[in-house]
């Protein structure tokens, strides 16, 4: 099956979203470009807007490479996946306030009551817990993929601590650096401001008692993380303070920062810690990233933390193949944004099916991330699907499976010219009182020309990803 | 309102920055004297060693004190916690954790010189290239310098940073002296003897001051004269004086704006009045050593307070 290429599609020539790029590509000069990728390069080595990869312990500092040409999305196909986005948020805040609380939608039957009570990601700690303006995922990543000009659908709702918003960011910065003429012929709507847009959105969920404007502050697990680079880019850009558990203390039941003039309180917390490091006298007793006692502070509506402990059970593998009939229960509406198909194998029938047709699936952990311990059955030799069938049925539960999509293709700039590669997108959702969505995002390349991988960890790439103000 | 994570990160980052120079200034020195005086090179690169600090960990690691041990010892050598490679990696590493309390120009020039030392320091130096290495060393960190006074903002962020500086480098004037101070004193028979200049034009150098003395005193080397400008000038940047002037005053900007004083500032105030008394006549009856000792005990106990003082830990 041929994939849709977003630029230049088989059947239908050139689409308009990408007629003015076009235009201008087609008078540059290929050295030039060649140039341009090269000072892109170092830029962003300059900069330090580099990830850790684990495992790798030469290059333990790399680059996300970037490719120069945009990602382009017309104002029209972006109504229509911001509504699909906001309705799908909506429900996710509604599911979490729901499950730790009256749990309507277990009693209905309509998701089982053993996927989320013995669901990790379930915290009981949580039950009973009002937070701060009623909101658990403040921030929210929703990866998107797109398989025809018409069809487009969640691969996963990541409403614990999505990352990847930095790169958006610099992206943009990096073209406008480069290609400044381009911004003048064509208007692309700006994504500059979610640093600010971030922070109001973290003060107008503050807690109730905050006397004065609230002292926000983003929780890092330190330097050594994979994405600290991320953290302090938007402590910096939102001018809060970067935070690490050390730093932190609770005092007279707040949440308070070691300063030079001493302990300072904290209102909102932006944290970029699992929930398990977050409080060694509720969680992980080992966790030195966390601070104790700060579950009692939250417990108490001391401290906004975003996204709110226990949100996990939200974007869960397990539970994400359900979240039609959630959307659907909480909004009374069938879901704008549509689910990939998934076999869950904790279903007798559906582990069978899987079994049989290794081959053609995409069989990912319930609970991993960043596309390690999956399993893409067109691209595995005999003997991985065979190691990974052993894998899958000494514990079905732990996996899900997915066909394999013809995702959608935009092009590359590689030596010999343009070349169509797979992408996804990741856009950001800030929530608070109201629902608030980047006109943009992370487009995730993949590089390897046939790859379906856009992880960064697994060699994936990020393009700028422009939606035209049209 | 600072961290003291960040008050920390900055004042070591500082710190380091000049130490990561300093490790040049000493190689350099050193190898001046190894080219005039091969008959004592030995002996002049254990004291260039003694002066780093390192010349246990020296010893331990190897048998004969050539320039290519030595200089591959505090250049670029890894195990060595103070040598230029691995305080430029500590120095990094303190901005990268304190990057949000940087500008971009400041944090970039870090980044650069890390990436550029770390090239050019992956393989041992040849001893052709070492003077081409040692002035790469002493650009790049003229460089970090020159974007953090071009682009920082005045306030605490600043002050902690200077504290760095000035700490690092008064403790390490004090220590070449020290090394030193014999061939400076008076009483000794051989004073005016050519090895003598040498020596002296030795510890200008490792201070970067052979040529500013001269504009400053006679053209003749002076073993009082080389004391008094290493310790009592106000105006020579690397001085004792000069380093407690600034230490000084960036402790009172903490104290105004914090409206509160420490034991910091009662030990800073006590150095810079002792400083400010004494004449270099005082400082030789006294004892050179004696003060030196005493200064880097000072020194170091000064160091300890200003992080207890602003909650470092």
């Amino acid at each position: 099956m041929a994939a849709f290429d977003e630029m230049l599609p088989e059947v239908s020539g050139l689409r308009r979203p990408y007629q003015a790029y076009d235009r201008w590509l087609k008078e540059q000069d290929p050295a030039r470009l060649t140039q341009k990728m090269q000072d892109a390069e170092r830029v962003f080595r300059k900069t330090g807007i580099t990830f850790a990869v684990y495992g790798e312990q030469e290059a333990s500092e790399r680059l996300i490479p970037f490719d120069i040409v945009p990602r382009i999305i017309s104002g029209q196909e972006w109504r229509r996946l911001t509504q699909g986005i906001e309705q799908r948020v909506q429900a996710l805040n509604a599911f979490l306030d729901d499950i730790y609380h009256r749990q309507e939608i277990l009693r209905a039957g309509r998701v089982p009551r053993e996927l989320v009570a013995k669901n990790e990601a379930f915290l009981p700690e949580m039950i009973g817990v009002k937070p701060p303006a009623g909101v658990y995922t403040h921030i929210i990543g929703v990866d998107i993929v797109r398989i025809s000009e018409n069809e487009f659908y969640v691969l996963e709702d990541n409403a614990r601590t999505p990352s990847g918003v930095s790169y958006m960011l610099e992206n943009r910065e990096t073209m406008m650096q480069l290609f400044p003429e381009l911004f003048q012929q064509i208007k692309v709507r700006p994504v500059e401001n979610y640093p600010q847009l971030l922070r109001q959105s973290l003060a107008a969920v503050r807690p109730q008692g905050t006397k004065g404007a609230p002292t926000i502050a983003v929780l890092t697990p330190g330097s050594y993380n994979s994405a600290y680079f991320e953290h302090a880019f938007l402590a910096d850009q939102m001018g809060v303070q970067l935070v690490e558990g050390q730093d932190l203390r609770v005092v007279d039941g707040h949440v308070t920062m070691r300063t030079t003039e001493g302990y300072k309180q904290i209102d909102v917390l932006y944290r970029r810690v699992d929930d398990a490091f977050l409080d060694p006298l509720t969680f992980r007793p080992d966790s030195a990233l966390g601070v104790p006692g700060i579950m009692d502070v939250y417990r108490a509506g001391n401290i906004t933390i975003a996204n709110a402990p226990g949100t996990g059970i939200a974007d869960d593998k397990a539970i994400y193949s359900y979240m039609p009939e959630i959307v659907e229960f909480y909004t009374g509406r069938k879901a704008i944004l549509g689910n990939i198909p998934t076999w869950r194998c904790s279903e007798p029938d559906s582990l069978k099916y899987v079994l049989e047709h290794i081959g053609e699936l995409v069989i990912k952990e319930v609970h991993g991330s960043g596309g390690y311990g999956m399993l893409v059955g067109p691209a595995a030799t005999k003997k991985e699907c065979q190691d990974f069938a052993k894998k899958l049925q000494a514990k079905p539960t732990n996996y899900i499976a997915q066909p394999t999509l013809a995702l959608s293709t935009c092009p590359i700039l590689t030596e010999k010219g343009l070349s169509p590669r797979h992408v996804d997108l990741r856009p950001y959702v800030l929530v608070s009182d109201r629902i608030q969505i980047v006109p943009g995002g992370l487009t995730r390349v993949a590089l390897k020309q046939g790859s379906l991988v856009v992880n960064s960890s697994q060699g994936g790439g990020t393009k700028d990803t422009w939606v035209l103000d049209d | 309102m600072l961290l003291g994570r960040t008050a920390n990160g900055l004042y070591w980052m500082n710190r380091y920055i000049e130490r990561a120079e300093n490790m040049a200034r000493l190689v350099d020195a050193g190898l001046r004297m190894a080219l005039t005086r091969t008959q004592n090179a030995s002996e002049e690169w254990n004291s260039v060693l003694l002066s780093a600090g390192s010349d246990v960990a020296f010893s331990q690691k190897y048998e004969d004190y050539t320039v290519a041990n030595v200089s591959d010892f505090l250049l670029r050598d890894t195990s060595n916690p103070s040598s230029t490679m691995s305080s430029i990696e500590t120095a990094r590493n303190n901005a990268r954790m304190v990057r949000t309390a940087l500008t971009r120009e400041t944090w970039e020039s870090i980044n650069e010189a890390w990436m550029s030392l770390k090239r050019m320091l992956a393989r041992p130096i040849d001893e052709r290239d070492l003077p081409t290495v040692l002035d790469a060393i002493k650009r790049e960190t003229a460089l970090i310098r020159g974007s953090f006074y071009g682009t920082m903002l005045r306030n605490e962020i600043f002050d902690f940073s200077q504290l760095g500086t000035y700490v690092e480098r008064a403790d390490n004037t004090a220590r070449i002296l020290d090394v030193k101070y014999y061939v400076l004193l008076p009483s000794i028979s051989w004073v005016g003897s050519t090895l003598d200049n040498y020596q002296w034009e030795s510890i200008l150098r490792s201070v970067s001051a052979h040529r500013s003395y001269r504009w400053v005193y006679d053209a003749d080397y002076k073993p009082t004269n080389i004391a008094d400008y290493l310790i009592l000038n106000v105006r020579m940047p690397r001085s004792l004086t000069f380093c407690y002037r600034f230490l000084g005053e960036h402790l009172k900007f903490l104290a105004d704006d914090y409206g509160e004083r420490h034991a910091c500032h009662a030990t800073a105030e006590k150095i810079q009045a002792m400083l400010r008394k004494g004449s270099i006549k005082d400082i030789f009856d006294h004892g050179l050593h004696e003060f030196l000792a005493e200064f880097i005990r000072d020194n170091t106990r000064l160091g300890d307070e200003i992080a207890q003082d602003y909650r470092f830990y």
